[in-house]
């Protein structure tokens, strides 16, 4: 099937080579941070943690978003998931494939990465998160792939995909809890030690993936001739809806918790990101862009009529994902680092050498998705009209 | 007999072969000299029995295995003390016992590293002893 | 960079030679390939089962004081000054009481305390949250309670700078070799590399010789030169005996965050002298 991503149209390889241009300054780029080492990037003594690994944390999101479109349809026999569960299997793909991108080029010593299983260490978290993500990027590999080319022949995939299928669904889980897990349990880190904090990744998970495969299905439908369909869209829109509301419903109860008891290290990183702490608030437009994004996609989501209108549904999910992708891919790590250890404040802000890194892992993303989008629409345009149950 | 895409299979097996024997090709007529290490410094000098921690042959072969369990060692066990085969004893350190005999890194170490085209990262933390440039 | 790729070539090799029935390949990757008949500590070396540190500010009695006690430190692990915060590397520094106790402020405490600067560094903690979250054992807990840190096994993931709840790491964001003079290098000592994280180790390497920590030791020396009694104490908190035991037995004492319950190892000495 890999020939399909070989021939295309003129629009297809301006996109590819596109996308090439930026993975090549983002590659240059981290080559230069290879040899000079971090400190080209924003990062500091204080906030050990930037960008890189901000974007690491949404994208697991993404990744673990499969799942929305693979229990309806295995375990409830939602059918109408049939034609687009591929899309959302290949996603997780290029998602998780950003996330191991990321962790990598935010290792200070990346050659010796194997350390990690050379010496597996069980009690690190980051141990596990590696376990958990290099397995989910299998099993999504492996299960799109056989049960996309079962589709193309017309055969049912083989026996032992429906396994995979089933643990896929747990370990979509594992993989949010486990990077959960790896702020969670940091002692002295108030905004981040917190029980409810896999809870509110998962909903800000199960919102912000869906939202960005409502988006892709749309552009799929208007670039080639295999259409993801109404009703299913329709779909991923209630889950997106209600895993924001939980998601909204979480981060009050974190408010809550910080401002009544009013407990300082509760509220430190809040103020620092909402409104400024000691004078320090480089945050906080970014954040109530943020709020604001998450206020307007809310009503626009919530209300029936205007959410089966397909451009105000597109445009809740360009919101509510821009929304996420601020408080999950910067705010979250950031405000874990601000006030530091001694209640001081150091600011964090990305370098554009840094941004150029990041952006060259979202295009490389954005190929392998690319990639392997066209393998799936291709089959599927060849197989219109032909509905195989798996 | 016809071979399909004749044309493409010769070109690949031409350009497979360039590029296998490239490395050979390429060193034709260089005079690959063999490494002689020097140990003529001071300090080894000054010794009355010329011998390492280890015998010649086991330093040349292992001395990479042995400086990486002297690291675990020192480090990870706090074990400092080295007792080689003939019950004597040494401190473990690449520093301050190493290259206190061996002073002349460049024309020691770097002799046969550059021949092997080799390049520990041991000198980006551990300081290499003061020597001139030659 | 070698010594990543001769592992690599090893697994290489040895798959291969696998195929071909080789055991005398297992043989020699099997553990201990040296003639050494055996490996032990130093007898000098001291040894305790849970090192500790009890720190009197109020015996500090000048800039000065405690400048001799930072740079001791300072010069013999060949720590780099990049004369910015963000690329800072600290094993000890000052701080004032407000920012070295964030969860103990007190606007009516005793103006000496308030003013003086309190040292800080690694609490060598009894449970400590960096060793529980390295994920590749580069930083660890010895027997006698130091955590340790091996420089050549960190890949820089920095976990261990967010676990920890004292600031006590830093990351070498640049090649420390930049922001150290040549002729300021102890030769006796290692620099660390690019991407790798560091913080006091307790000076290992002098309690591997019979020396205390560099700090304690300049510290004390201040104190004979002057006669008087000395900022900083060393020993086994296991031991009743001991200088540090003595020490806290007789004078009140805190530590930082003790209610994360990591157990910090370094106790400070607040008010209330000996006579009071």
């Amino acid at each position: 099937m890999l020939e399909k991503a070989l021939q295309g149209s003129r629009k297809y390889w301006t996109w590819i080579f596109f996308l090439l241009l930026i993975v090549g300054n983002g590659f240059i780029n981290y080559l230069y941070q290879f040899k000079h080492g971090l400190g080209i990037t924003g990062m500091s003594r204080d906030v050990s943690w930037g960008l890189y690994i901000g974007q690491f944390t949404f994208l697991v999101g993404v990744a673990a978003s499969a799942v929305m479109l693979v229990i309806p349809h295995y375990l409830h026999d939602f059918k109408k998931f049939g034609k687009i569960v591929i899309l959302g299997e290949f996603l997780a793909v290029a998602a998780v494939t950003m996330c191991v991108t990321f962790i990598f080029v935010d290792l200070g010593q990346p050659m010796r990465v194997l350390n990690v299983i050379l010496h597996p260490t069980p009690n690190s978290i980051l141990f596990w998160d590696a376990v958990v993500l290099n397995g989910y990027l299998g099993l999504n590999i492996v299960i799109g792939w056989m049960t996309l080319s079962a589709d193309r022949k017309g055969i049912k995939p083989p026996a032992w995909v429906k396994p995979l299928i089933y643990v896929s669904i747990p370990w979509a889980f594992s993989i949010h809890t486990v990077t959960a897990f790896l702020y969670a349990g940091l002692p002295g880190r108030h905004f981040w030690l917190s029980a409810i904090m896999a809870a509110r990744f998962l909903a800000s998970a199960f919102a912000g993936g869906p939202a960005l495969l409502i988006i892709l299905s749309l552009i799929v439908r208007k670039l080639t001739k295999f259409d993801p369909g109404k009703e299913p869209i329709q779909a991923v829109g209630k889950i997106v809806t209600y895993a924001m509301i939980a998601n909204v419903f979480l981060l009050g109860l974190e408010f809550f918790t910080a401002f009544y008891s009013q407990i300082p290290g509760e509220m430190n990183s809040f103020k620092y990101l909402y409104v400024g702490f000691e004078g320090h608030d480089k945050l906080v437009p970014l954040m109530w862009t943020s709020s604001i994004l998450a206020i307007v996609s809310l009503p626009l989501l919530i209300v029936p009529s205007w959410r089966k209108k397909e451009g105000v549904l597109a445009t809740a999910c360009v919101a509510l994902f821009i929304s996420l992708w601020i408080d999950k891919g910067f705010g979250l790590v950031i405000g874990g680092f601000v006030p530091n250890p001694f209640e001081g404040v150091t600011e964090y802000w990305p370098t554009l050498r840094e941004a150029s890194i990041a952006l060259g892992v979202w295009a490389l993303g954005f190929l392998v998705l690319t990639l392997l989008y066209k393998i799936a629409i291709t089959v599927r345009e060849q197989t219109a009209g032909i509905e195989i149950e798996h | 007999m016809k071979i399909y895409d004749g044309g493409k299979i010769i070109v690949g097996l031409i350009v497979f072969v360039g590029l296998f024997t490239f490395p050979f090709v390429y060193n034709i007529g260089k005079a690959n000299v063999m490494p002689e290490p020097k140990i003529n410094t001071p300090a080894i000098n000054e010794l009355t029995e010329k011998k390492c921690v280890e015998s010649k042959q086991f330093m040349r072969a292992e001395h990479m295995q042995l400086l990486n369990q002297w690291r675990d060692w020192a480090v990870r066990k706090g074990e400092r003390v080295y007792v080689n085969s003939e019950g004597k004893p040494y401190t473990i350190s690449l520093q301050n016992t190493c290259m206190h005999c061996h002073s002349n890194k460049k024309e020691f170490c770097d002799q046969c590293h550059n021949y092997m085209a080799v390049n520990p990262y041991c000198w980006n933390c551990h300081i290499a002893p003061k020597e001139k440039e030659s | 960079m070698s010594m990543n790729r001769r592992q690599f070539l090893k697994i290489a090799g040895m798959s291969t030679v696998l195929g071909l029935g080789g055991v005398p390949v297992i043989n020699l990757l099997k553990g201990d390939k040296s003639e050494a008949s055996h490996v032990f500590v130093n007898e000098k070396a001291l040894t305790a089962k849970r090192w500790g540190m009890a720190i009197d500010v109020s015996k500090f009695r000048t800039d000065d004081d405690y400048k001799k006690v930072i740079h001791a430190c300072n010069s013999i692990h060949n720590i780099p000054d990049f004369g910015n915060s963000k690329d800072q590397i600290k094993w000890i520094w000052t701080d004032t009481y407000e920012h070295t106790f964030p969860t103990q402020p007190n606007e009516f405490i005793e103006e000496s305390v308030k003013e003086k600067p309190f040292v800080l560094l690694c609490n060598h903690c009894e449970n400590p949250p960096c060793v529980r979250v390295c994920p590749t054992k580069a930083t660890f807990k010895r027997k006698d309670g130091i955590v340790m840190m091996d420089q050549h096994r960190c890949i820089g993931c920095r976990f261990c700078m967010a676990a920890c709840p004292f600031g006590a790491r830093s990351f070498n964001y640049k090649d420390p070799r930049l922001g150290l003079k040549p002729e300021d290098e102890n030769t006796q000592y290692p620099t660390r590399t690019i991407g790798v994280v560091e913080k006091c180790t307790f000076c290992a390497e002098r309690l591997s010789k019979g020396l205390i920590p560099a700090c304690v030791e300049a510290s004390q020396q201040i104190a004979k030169d002057a006669g008087t009694e000395a900022a900083m104490y060393f020993g086994d908190l296991d031991d009743p005996s001991s200088d540090v035991r003595k020490v806290l037995a007789g004078r009140y004492s805190i530590r930082r965050k003790p209610e994360l319950g990591t157990g910090p190892s370094v106790f400070y000495i607040i008010g209330g002298d000996k006579n009071a």
